[in-house]
């Protein structure tokens, strides 16, 4: 069967670039002599720590457990003891660094007990709280929690479930080895993907330079019904989730809305295969595969340890000598490594070794033209030069009215511009600062309402207080003036309203009596009472007592006399 | 001539009366000029500006009585803002009324804290958690970083830690194009 495809706009054709890395069959890396899995590796929360220095973990053993929801645990790659729960530096291009859990492996790989669940019988509340609790992200490289995808939109019900094997960007294979060699499990995956949110119609797209992989998945999924393996035109950024959405289904997807909304969600064919991992082995998401390519003597895919050093990945893969960096991910979206120490984490899909031969640095950039090469290569039909004087001139406003967020920083503007201008460096840095700018004014916001909220408290609590002076005031000077002059009582009970009436002396004298009064009377209350009742010896004592007492202060009415 | 004039009299005296009735049932309730101030301030409540807090500060710029550069953790941004809103020249920020300083939070040093409570009556946000004789400490993340509470502590247990950036706060850095210098010929 033929499916209808639909077309995104914009998308360039660069080198692919694929055959280096994809001949040689996937490579299993040595496990390294220290591991350091970083504990947040997914989006949203960062999952909290089970572990501490000197514990023995098993491969497998929970090390981060999902805090909320919109979290996804973390897991020990292989059996050893953790060295550490301390700050390291995150292959981020930032270069910050986040708590990362080091663990120095035992060499065993021991296993923790792998329990497989019955998917066909488990709820799918059950299946999403085991893929968060296997730390199963999207590995296309959002990492976004696979299990909040699953939950149904406001649709109700997820329709399509598209699997994204499109592997558009330049240089990367690890997509394209996973389908020519376990397509099987990606398949069972998909059915398991499937189960969970009930969807009719599976369709897997896959770029038309990946015949082999195309075929693979067919020849899998031939007891499987209602997959359909659909192989799209070879144009970057075909593999980004909306445009293969779009190309797939011809749903446009908004931004600020998700696919569930419109019946339809995209899984990466990895995320796919660590889902049937999950489920069906019990094995949590503990490695991926990377490619490790470029200006390499040996270029491949590796299943590679979360928190193996990249150094161990590029020993495996001897760089040539004139290589003066590295980049994690692809040419298009990556960005160049700081260090070459920081570990692989579950978004690192590939390790590019760049030389000024292989990778030339971008010219000097040169004023805008506005000739609209950007815009035409736009697969978000965004106007990027527009973008780009906003984002320069920091006119966040203005760039939030032309759409700066539906941009997803697929570099096709930057590729096409012929005034060799960054252009995505610019909306990553408008975008950053606007997302810091919203954090400030909702933070500025709820101090504004807690101030609010407090100083009404304050005035509140004072008002409340000097109602209850005021009406224990009127109570007393009732209580006085009822047996008296009833009329004292109507008059108004405020203290400064008092002293302003001359008629009113007489009360508040009254009230000063009735005060040391009350006075004398509390005080004759607490004369001591442990001398009632006592024995007559015991009187007798008491009386000698208070006889020795009177003759001192007798005495010490006298003046002293001089000293000797 | 007597029509034209009552004519034109009627429909002034219509007018007024519909312009009498907008202004009441239109009226806008509070300044929404002092608004749109309050919101460009850092809501810090610090009194560095030497009124009690943003509003009243925002209320005194709105009438006049303040200049706009009295908000040190405002910044230099904060007052270019203000100038765009009030059309007014920008200038650098005060100096008495303090300096521009990096985001910062309180922390209590809990070992050393005799629970007094000063520093709680004395946090505009009510970000400080403690009773009477028991260790108070700081919620962070609701903290303004005013430094109100530092003074009044009597055992000097309060310092102020600046926020370090992490990679969820981290921001890319704006694109800077490096220039060649060219000899000339």
């Amino acid at each position: 069967m033929l499916a209808t495809l639909f077309k995104f706009e914009g998308g360039v054709k660069p080198d692919s670039h694929k055959d280096e890395s994809s001949q040689a069959p996937i490579a299993a890396a040595p496990v390294p002599a220290r591991l350091v899995v970083p504990l947040r590796q997914s989006a949203g929360n960062a999952p909290l720590p089970l572990v501490q220095p000197g514990q023995k973990v098993l491969k497998g053993e929970p090390i981060g457990a999902a805090d909320g929801s919109f979290s996804a645990a973390v897991h020990a790659p292989t059996s050893g003891t953790v060295l550490a729960l301390e700050p390291r530096t995150l292959p981020h291009p930032s270069g910050l660094s986040a708590a990362c859990v080091v663990i120095a492996p035992d060499g065993e790989e021991r296993w923790i007990e792998r329990a497989p669940l019955d998917w066909r019988s488990a709820s799918p509340e059950a299946l999403r709280d085991r893929l968060r609790d296997m730390g199963i992200v999207g590995l296309g490289g959002a990492t976004f929690p696979s299990h909040i995808k699953l939950k149904p939109g406001a649709a109700g019900r997820i329709e399509t479930l598209v699997i994204n094997g499109a592997e558009c960007e330049p240089w990367i294979t690890c997509d394209d080895r996973l389908m020519r060699e376990r397509a099987e499990g990606i398949v069972r995956g998909i059915d398991i993907l499937r189960h969970i949110v009930s969807a009719g119609r599976v369709l897997v797209g896959v770029e038309d330079n990946k015949p082999q992989a195309v075929a693979a998945l067919r020849a899998a999924i031939a007891q499987s019904h209602g997959i359909e393996v659909v192989p799209v035109p070879t144009r970057y950024p075909a593999g980004g989730e909306k445009q293969l959405i779009r190309v797939l289904t011809g749903i446009e997807i908004p931004y600020g809305r998700f696919g569930s909304e419109y019946g339809v969600q995209c899984f990466n064919v990895g995320t796919a295969y660590s889902v049937h991992r999950a489920i069906e082995i019990g094995e949590p998401l503990v490695s991926r595969i990377v490619t490790v390519s470029g200006n390499v003597a040996r270029p491949g895919n590796f299943e590679t340890l979360i928190g193996t050093p990249i150094d161990a990945l590029l020993a495996l893969v001897a760089p040539k000598a004139d290589t003066d960096r590295y980049i994690m991910g692809g040419p298009m979206m990556g960005f160049t490594l700081a260090r070459t120490d920081l570990p692989v984490t579950k978004a690192a899909n590939c390790i590019l070794a760049a030389s000024p031969a292989l990778f030339p640095r971008p010219g000097t950039e040169m004023p805008c033209i506005r000739c609209g090469a950007c815009t035409r290569a736009c697969p978000a039909e965004l106007q990027p030069h527009e973008l780009y004087w906003f984002a320069r001139s920091k006119n966040f406003g203005k760039a939030q009215e032309y759409h700066i967020f539906d941009c997803i920083e697929c570099g096709c503007c930057a590729y096409v511009c012929p005034s060799n201008i960054r252009l995505v460096d610019y909306y990553r840095f408008a975008k950053t600062s606007m997302r810091a700018l919203e954090r400030e004014k909702a933070a500025a916001d709820a101090a504004r309402q807690r101030f609010e909220f407090r100083n009404l408290r304050s005035e509140r609590e004072a008002k409340e207080k000097a109602e209850r002076l005021a009406a224990k005031t009127a109570a007393a000077r009732q209580a006085i003036a009822g047996g008296e002059k009833p009329a004292a009582a109507a008059m108004p009970a405020a203290p400064e309203q008092a002293q302003a009436l001359p008629q009113l002396d007489e009360a508040k004298k009254a009230l000063i009596a009735a005060a040391i009064t009350r006075a004398q009377a509390q005080k004759e209350g607490v004369q001591p009472k442990n001398i009632d009742n006592l024995a007559p010896e015991k009187q007798a004592e008491i009386r000698e007592i208070e006889a020795r007492r009177a003759q001192v202060r007798e005495l010490a009415k006298t003046p002293p006399e001089e000293p000797v | 001539m007597l029509t034209a004039l009552l004519v034109m009299a009627g429909i002034a005296v219509m007018l007024g009366a519909l312009l009498g009735y907008a202004s009441i049932r239109f009226k806008v309730k509070g300044d929404p000029l002092v608004v749109k101030i309050d919101a460009i301030l850092p809501q810090t409540q610090c009194g560095q500006c030497g009124f009690p807090g943003c509003k009243p500060y925002a209320q005194a710029i709105a009438k006049g009585e303040a200049e706009i550069n009295q908000c040190p953790p405002g910044g230099e941004e904060g007052i270019r803002k203000l100038a765009d809103l009030l059309g007014k020249e920008f200038k650098p920020l005060s100096a008495e009324h303090g300096v521009e300083k990096p985001k910062q939070v309180a922390f209590i040093d809990e070992a050393a804290c005799i629970g007094c409570t000063l520093c709680t009556q004395a946090c505009p946000v009510d970000a400080i958690v403690g009773a009477a004789k028991q260790m108070h400490t700081i919620v962070a993340p609701l903290c303004t970083g005013c430094e109100l509470c530092v003074s009044p502590c009597p055992v000097d247990c309060i310092s102020m830690v600046p926020v370090p950036e992490t990679v969820e706060t981290w921001k890319w850095r704006y694109p800077v194009v490096r220039m060649k210098a060219v000899e000339h010929a």
